[in-house]
């Protein structure tokens, strides 16, 4: 029953987004204000009705219900709660699910908080929102059902994969998906500018706060992912250039280019054109991610799918938003007024230059992902573009792009002063180099340009910090008067100072990684000792236990730090009978920044075991670069000037997070 | 400054970063990408030892040997040639004889082919596409190889990277 029940209400989802496709538009023409807020309902009945469907599903999953060929085929009974819930995403159809109903989601925000946008416009938005929504509900129903049954259902299930029975899985691809979705709404809000012709700084206003939340959940979502990699693949690694990875990749560079245009346009009422474009291209690219992971035409880590029909319809999908949406461009763009000028050197050049360099890095990513695929498909010869293609051509762009950052923020608008911003990123430019010279002279081996690299790390930080300081008037004013000012610092100046330093944050804990990470793999016998960046590890000995649908063997490492214990480690490697297929459960020790990382091989004839032991010096920087970058957005969003003119839009961002 | 000259400038500085990417990725496409061989072709093509490649195939059943801190050598075939391999380092999960993999490494002098990376990635029914389509093409297709994921199977993956010079890096 419950089954038949989600089915329906996915059907009756389709029904409304198909009425809220047609009618509202039909509404804007006539100037009918009924017609017009029909998309208001449809959207929130819709978002009910989604729900009801996704939640069907996951109490099919929860009760572990084996007549649905999509809990046959991914659960199991003996599974861990969590992993039944997080399971209903780890597939192919649940995850589409999941993906419409998140699209569902943001489309009913729009609904529920969009009172003072101009009626047409909301019902443009969120007509092009039941557009793309439609589609990919016929996606579901035609080609992806999760609803099926099974004629003989049986007993129990063939379980999850097992590198998926993680608690990643639980996070990971639902911020993910709130990333990629919500890039959705700026597209539908350019596409609206685009229809009816008109756009404005108010229109900027308006989609900043839904670009920023999108890209938030993006920054964490690849953040969270790259983690779930490194400790749960067993060799770790936390980027591959997998085409998967580059395809959640590329919305987030057009993203960062679109939020940063974005502020042009609302500032200045310049690059109106362009924004609108981003808009469409980074959703493009969301859309074109999509396709890449859910077509199967990858040969990559992630792509589960493997069946023609769901590429070809992702595929025509693909092709009528990104053709439709560029025609429409292509036609009406000319009619939209240009807007201020500005000097070459200026805020406003600045940030047309982050542009630039962040959407030909992304061009350089597309390049090399699609690069294959095309000459897989015209000269018929198999090769990959792996780390070293990206190192020669993404990475320069990037530095590129990390050198100048420190300098946007200082320039004036319309006409800035180099030689001005030069002299006060002085000091940070000069702590760049006094590491720099620490860095050289205390290292030994590696590479010559970690230093440089790290020293650029620096710079980058240093010029987050000199705009705080300028800006608060630290060491010219009295203390007092800086601590005023600093309380009176609009928000989305605290957000740029800290997701700015969070680039140089990740900067500097990539290069350490990748420099001076050091790596002890051997077969090791109980009470043998290992000796890893002035850690011993020694091997206490092997034990067996039973997991709820696994066996796992688990290895007790001691680990000690010159003479004094500190911790025990206990990597383990399970293996799922139901599959047949082991995981390896990787065991970290965080010290600081930097982390012991050990997993476990096979165990040999003679009773030994084959170990693999990593120190990781500040890996962990990393990640909590990305985190400053988040926690910068969010800062951003609080800010009160998004709420002026337009206050409903910053509250609807506001709910949007507890729920997450 | 002209409206004009301004415009320019920007078009200028487009244009400029454009080429830069440009170069860039020439460059990076002449030096670093891998192309993909099965057996058959490797003996076929008669490639120059210290060339990367990635090699495809079946692991030969039976020709798996350990050797000393965690060296390994197995053959990978493709039902018209066997070409072997020498591996330092931790297998992937999923690495079995008869299974398909991938490896990443150069042929030495004495055509053994030295991998730096093995990639594994199957299941009891699925093999890695570069594999299948390779076999396919080459007429080696067994249905017991390719029995699709339609049935609900998912591709595991795992991947081992050991590294050449010695055990400690």
């Amino acid at each position: 029953m419950i089954a038949e029940a989600g089915h329906y209400a996915l059907v009756l989802a389709l029904a409304l987004a198909l009425i809220q496709s047609v009618v509202p538009p039909i509404g804007a023409r006539l100037h009918d204000a009924a017609l017009m807020n029909v998309a208001r309902s449809t959207a929130l009945a819709q978002l009910l009705f989604v729900g009801a469907s996704f939640v069907a599903l996951v109490t099919l999953h929860v009760t572990s219900d084996f007549s649905v060929a999509n809990v046959y085929e991914n659960s199991h009974s003996m599974k861990p709660l969590i992993y039944k819930i997080t399971g209903v995403w780890g597939n192919h159809e649940g995850s589409m699910l999941l993906w419409v109903s998140i699209l569902a989601l943001f489309g009913g925000l729009v609904a529920a908080f969009g009172n003072n946008l101009p009626l047409s416009l909301r019902a443009h938005v969120l007509a092009v929102q039941a557009w793309i929504a439609s589609a990919f509900y016929l996606f579901i129903l035609m080609t992806s059902n999760p609803f099926l049954r099974i004629v003989n259902p049986p007993i129990e299930g063939r379980d999850l994969n097992p590198v998926l029975q993680d608690i990643g899985l639980a996070v990971h691809p639902p911020m993910l998906y709130l990333g990629y979705v919500g890039f959705s709404i700026s597209f539908s809000f350019a596409i609206a500018a685009l229809i009816e012709g008109r756009i404005d700084a108010a229109w900027a206003r308006w989609v900043r706060p839904w670009t920023l939340v999108a890209w938030i959940f993006l920054t964490l979502g690849i953040a969270m992912g790259s983690y779930w990699a490194y400790y749960e693949l067993g060799w770790g690694g936390w980027w591959f250039w997998d085409p998967v990875e580059n395809a959640s990749l590329m919305p987030w560079l057009a993203g960062t280019a679109l939020l940063h245009s974005a502020l042009v346009m609302e500032k200045r009422n310049a690059l109106k054109v362009w924004t609108i474009l981003l808009s469409i291209l980074t959703f493009s690219l969301s859309l074109l991610g999509t396709f890449l992971v859910r077509s199967g035409v990858i040969t990559s880590v992630h792509a589960f799918a493997n069946d023609p029909t769901r590429g070809v319809f992702i595929l025509l999908i693909l092709c009528l938003f990104i053709g439709g949406s560029l025609s429409l461009f292509a036609g009406r763009a000319t009619s939209l007024k240009q807007g201020g000028l500005f000097a070459p050197i200026s805020r406003e050049g600045a940030l047309v230059l982050n542009n630039l360099l962040l959407t030909v890095a992304c061009a350089v990513v597309l390049f090399g992902t699609l690069y294959p695929l095309a000459m897989e498909v015209l000269a018929d010869f198999k090769m990959s573009v792996g780390a070293p293609f990206y190192n020669l051509s993404f990475v320069p762009l990037f530095v590129l792009l990390l050198l100048a950052v420190p300098f946007g923020p200082l320039l004036a608008w319309k006409r800035g002063d180099l030689l001005g911003v030069t002299q006060r990123l002085l000091t940070a430019g000069v702590a760049g180099l006094v590491v720099v010279a620490i860095v050289w002279a205390w290292t030994r081996g590696g590479s010559a340009l970690a230093p440089l690299a790290i020293g650029l790390g620096v710079f980058v930080i240093g010029g987050a910090l000199t705009d705080l300081s300028e800006r608060t008037g630290l060491f010219r004013l009295p203390f007092a008067t800086t601590l005023h000012r600093a309380r009176g610092l609009p928000r989305s100046a605290w957000g740029s100072v800290f997701a700015h330093a969070g680039l140089g944050v990740a900067l500097i804990g990539i290069v350490c990684e990748t420099t001076w990470n050091s790596e002890y793999i051997a077969t090791m016998r109980p009470n043998d000792v290992a000796q890893v960046a002035g850690y011993e590890l020694k091997l206490d000995g092997l034990l067996e236990r039973q997991g709820p649908n696994y066996r796992e063997m688990i290895a007790q490492f001691n680990v000690s730090r010159d003479g004094s214990a500190l911790s025990v480690m206990t990597p383990s490697k399970r293996s799922f009978t139901t599959r047949g297929s082991s995981t390896t459960e990787a065991a970290l020790l965080t010290r600081g920044a930097s982390q012991l990382y050990i997993s476990l091989g096979d165990v040999t004839a003679d009773g030994a075991i084959a170990v693999r032991i990593y120190h990781k010096p500040l890996v962990l920087l990393i990640w909590w670069g990305p985190v400053l970058m988040a926690l910068g957005g969010m800062l951003s969003l609080s800010d009160r000037r998004l709420r002026v003119g337009a206050p409903k839009p910053a509250r609807a961002k506001q709910r949007l997070q507890p729920a997450e | 400054m002209t409206r004009k000259q301004r415009r320019m400038t920007i078009i200028g500085g487009s244009l400029a970063v454009l080429a830069l990417a440009a170069a860039l990725v020439l460059n990076a496409l002449r030096d670093s990408i891998v192309f993909f061989s099965t057996p058959t072709m490797v003996a076929e093509k008669h490639v120059q030892p210290g060339k990367r490649f990635r090699l495809g195939g079946l692991v030969q059943p039976g020709s798996l040997q350990r050797g000393d801190n965690l060296a390994v050598t197995f053959e990978v075939a493709d039902g018209g040639a066997k070409l072997p391999v020498a591996f330092k380092g931790i297998l992937p999960d999923l690495f079995r004889e008869g299974q398909g993999i991938v490896a990443e490494g150069a042929l030495d002098a004495n055509g053994v082919f030295k991998a730096d990376t093995v990639l594994a990635k199957h299941d009891e029914t699925y093999m890695p596409k570069d594999v299948a389509d390779a076999l396919k093409k080459q007429g080696h297709w067994k249905d017991d190889y390719g029995a699709k994921a339609s049935d609900g199977v998912k591709p595991a993956a795992t991947t081992a990277q050991g590294n050449s010079q010695g055990a400690v890096r």
